[in-house]
């Protein structure tokens, strides 16, 4: 089945790369803000993502759930009030990237890092980062390593197309050690290549390491080290020079952030509408002036709690304590609480 | 009297009108309007789109060009045939791709016709257990996606031991999970007893070589060929050099010296290898078949042996048949060899693919890809084209 699935991704990149040659037939007159346009006409909105357990993943009734999909259910909830109308579709960090220039997604919702050569070699315009990582290195324990530069010769897995792939020659050409690369696209094989032991070390982002090494046929077998070697905020990320599509993306993801600061949860947000507190008023749309403003729906915000909660609570779900990869909020918590989760201010 | 009208077939192949436009008159055959106006239809949609794809790239702030081929890569490539690292340019990186591409094209060609030529000429064998075998083959190797074989060979060669635990074959060939590591041919420079041999040999050779230099038609092919490999034992002798080989030696975590294949290029070239070697042993078994009952019996009237008239009579003249298709048995694996980025093999695509994601000129990547597929194929038809060619001249000639 594994084999099947993995058959269609690579039939539906090739798919992506016709789709490149696709730009070719967009008219070119749907240009300024056309992203939201072309998303109420489909009725849905596209969205790529990657397949990790806690972050995307479909669940035993093939129904995507994850960090990230919440912001996707977010989004539709903003544009469409239904969580329901956004289109999730598996892509791998080689592909995701041409594809959404190409068009194929609204939004990658897939751990996608805000570098500024995707800014602006790729034509990428990122919303807020949901989640700040750093690159990390996942490594059999019976090598006894404990850190990155005792992997002097080792062979290491990297995923081709992400910036681990840059960020790992960076670190030995620095530290001046060598390694061998063995990249490969495919996540499942890239995987398959430490169950093996074809390389010594897998490196991607940490939280992706660690749920991968919950995926390993045995994973006490793997440490998970604790250096970071790169800055990895990861952002939704949009086609660049659609301001209106932005500012959407922007501002649901400000929303669940700003209601976490509010104590605003999916359980008592309805609470909250009889609140005194102005500020609130004007965050769920009992007063209306904010939403008439910026042309969205003056409940957004609401109904964004309503159907999926707010940052912290999307956050526990599903990697939080508790859940298979049993993550601490770190730098993902509030900056009221020492994080760098911030939302400028609803006003 | 009327000026003389030209006949209407004019334009039609066979009746070119005279003059320096013919060749172009002719190409454009029998209904001259038709053919320029599709070609003005598919130049102007050209056009169309190309401006479309520039005003596209413009909108999303990317800037068309290939400028980029000589900044600096960034990334490692895990194994190429010439030094490349991370300092190395984009282009450079391209090149390594490249010829990752090519040797595996290359060798999986290579053997796919060996092995084909084999179970063609099996499959048609009269035992029934061999032939029976055979079309099995054939039939798993042409039924089922070459990707998912791919994977297949790819986990079997991951599968192997640890390097500590390799399965050593006359403790020369060493299988493990980090690489097939073989002996590898190396030059010495040291006079030795086998130049001096090859060297007597030579001059034993000598004079068949000087009769093939005063044309004298008979000289058998082996001969030449010995004349040659000895011209090149004298030289080597001469010069003090001669062949050897480094053996892979066991040692701490890992294989040391020797010539090591990853498993990711001993899973591709086995991956192709095999599922060419399918389609060619069809082509071989349909090339004998097309040799005519006739041939076998008037062979075996002369007295031949089935093996010499395997050899002498009806290859030859299945060749013929064979060629062409083998040619596209080789395209297609050319181009299937870009399935390598599945399994972390670092051919073309694979870095073309990397560098279009690291410097957003994925649409470059695309046609770089495109154009040296185009090239390579394009290189593989002319030589095998040139091949069929002296085999019908050849054929003419004996006729
Ligand atoms: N953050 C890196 C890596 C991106 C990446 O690979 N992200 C992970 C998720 S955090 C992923 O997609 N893994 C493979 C998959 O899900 O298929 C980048 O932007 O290049």
């Amino acid at each position: 089945m594994q084999a099947l699935s993995v058959i269609r991704r690579h039939l539906t990149s090739a798919v992506g790369a016709a789709v490149i040659g696709a730009i070719a037939l967009l008219p070119v007159s749907a240009q300024a803000g056309p992203t939201l346009d072309k998303i109420k006409e489909r009725g849905v909105i596209k969205a790529g993502v990657g397949t990790i357990p806690g972050f995307f993943s479909p669940d035993s009734e093939g129904r995507w759930q994850g960090l990230f999909i919440d912001f996707g259910r977010a989004l539709a909830v903003t544009v469409f009030n239904d969580p329901e109308k956004v289109e999730f579709t598996n892509s791998s960090p080689q592909q995701r990237l041409p594809a959404l220039q190409a068009g194929e997604f609204d939004v990658l919702l897939t751990g996608v890092t805000v570098t500024i050569t995707r800014a602006f070699k790729l034509g990428f315009h990122f919303g807020p980062t949901v989640f700040y990582d750093g690159q990390g290195l996942l490594v059999r324990k019976d090598l006894n390593v404990t850190k990155a530069v005792d992997l002097d010769g080792a062979t290491i897995g990297v995923q081709s197309g992400t910036t681990g792939e840059l960020n790992i020659a960076d670190f030995f050409r620095k530290t001046g050690k060598k390694f061998t690369p063995v990249t490969i696209e495919e996540t499942g094989e890239f995987l398959k290549a430490l169950d093996s032991g074809r390389v010594d070390a897998l490196t991607q982002d940490g939280t992706d390491l660690a749920a991968k090494r919950t995926q390993l046929k045995k994973p006490d077998d793997y440490i998970l080290l604790p250096e970071r070697l790169s800055k990895e905020p990861l952002a939704p990320a949009i086609r660049a020079g659609d301001d209106q599509w932005l500012e959407i993306v922007n501002w649901t993801v400000y929303a669940t952030i700003q209601a976490e600061e509010f104590g605003i949860t999916k359980d008592n947000v309805d609470s909250f509408l009889k609140s005194d507190d102005p500020a609130i008023k004007r965050f769920l749309g009992v007063d209306p002036s904010l939403g008439e403003a910026i042309g969205l729906n003056p409940k957004f915000a609401y109904n964004i709690i309503k159907a999926v909660g707010n940052y912290g609570e999307i956050f526990e779900r599903n990697v939080g304590k508790g859940t298979a990869l049993n993550l601490e909020r770190g730098y993902n918590q509030l900056w009221t609480k020492g994080g760098l989760i911030y939302s400028p201010p609803f006003r | 009297m009327h000026a003389p009208v030209p006949p209407r077939g004019a334009f039609r192949p066979g009746f070119p009108k005279p003059g320096r436009l013919a060749a172009f008159r002719q190409w454009l055959g029998p209904s001259p309007f038709t053919q320029l106006a599709v070609l003005a239809l598919v130049l102007a949609g050209l056009v169309y789109f190309g401006g479309n794809v520039l005003a596209t790239m413009d909108r999303l702030g990317l800037k068309p060009g290939f400028a980029f081929l000589s900044q600096r890569a960034n990334f490692e490539i895990g194994e190429s045939l010439i030094a490349y690292s991370a300092s190395d340019s984009y282009g450079r990186a391209l090149l390594a791709g490249l010829l990752n591409t090519v040797t595996v094209a290359f060798f999986g060609c290579m053997l796919a016709t060996i092995l084909g030529t084999l179970l063609g000429i099996m499959r048609l064998s009269d035992n029934l257990v061999i032939s029976t075998a055979v079309r099995t083959y054939v039939e798993l190797f042409r039924n089922t996606p070459l990707l998912l074989q791919l994977f297949l060979w790819s986990a079997l060669f991951h599968a192997l031991p640890a390097p500590r635990r390799a399965i050593s074959l006359f403790d020369s060939i060493f299988l493990t999970n980090r690489g097939v590591f073989l002996p590898r041919p190396v030059v010495v420079v040291m006079p030795s007893l086998t130049g001096l041999v090859a060297a007597l040999l030579a001059v034993g050779l000598v004079p068949l070589i000087a009769r093939r230099l005063f044309q004298v038609r008979a000289v058998l092919r082996w001969q030449v060929v010995s004349g040659a490999l000895a011209i090149i034992a004298i030289i080597a002798w001469v010069s003090g050099l001669s062949l050897a080989a480094e053996w892979p030696v066991k040692g701490g975590f890992n294989l040391s010296g020797g010539l090591s294949l990853t498993p990711e290029f001993a899973g591709l070239l086995t991956g192709l290898t095999l599922n060419s070697a399918a389609a060619i042993a069809e082509i071989v078994r349909s090339g004998i078949q097309s040799v005519g009952k006739g041939q076998w019996e008037a062979a075996r009237a002369l007295g031949l042996k089935p093996r010499q008239i395997m050899r002498l009579i009806v290859l030859p003249q299945a060749l013929r048949v064979i060629t062409p298709l083998m040619t596209s048995s080789y395209l297609d694996l050319t181009k299937n060899s870009s399935l390598a980025v599945a399994i972390g093999f670092p051919d073309l695509v694979s870095v073309a693919n990397t560098i279009g994601n690291t410097t957003g000129q994925s649409l470059e990547a695309i046609v770089l890809i495109a154009g040296v597929y185009l090239l390579l194929n394009l290189g593989v038809s002319l030589l095998m084209n040139r091949y069929n060619r002296r085999l019908l001249a050849k054929e003419a000639r004996r006729a």
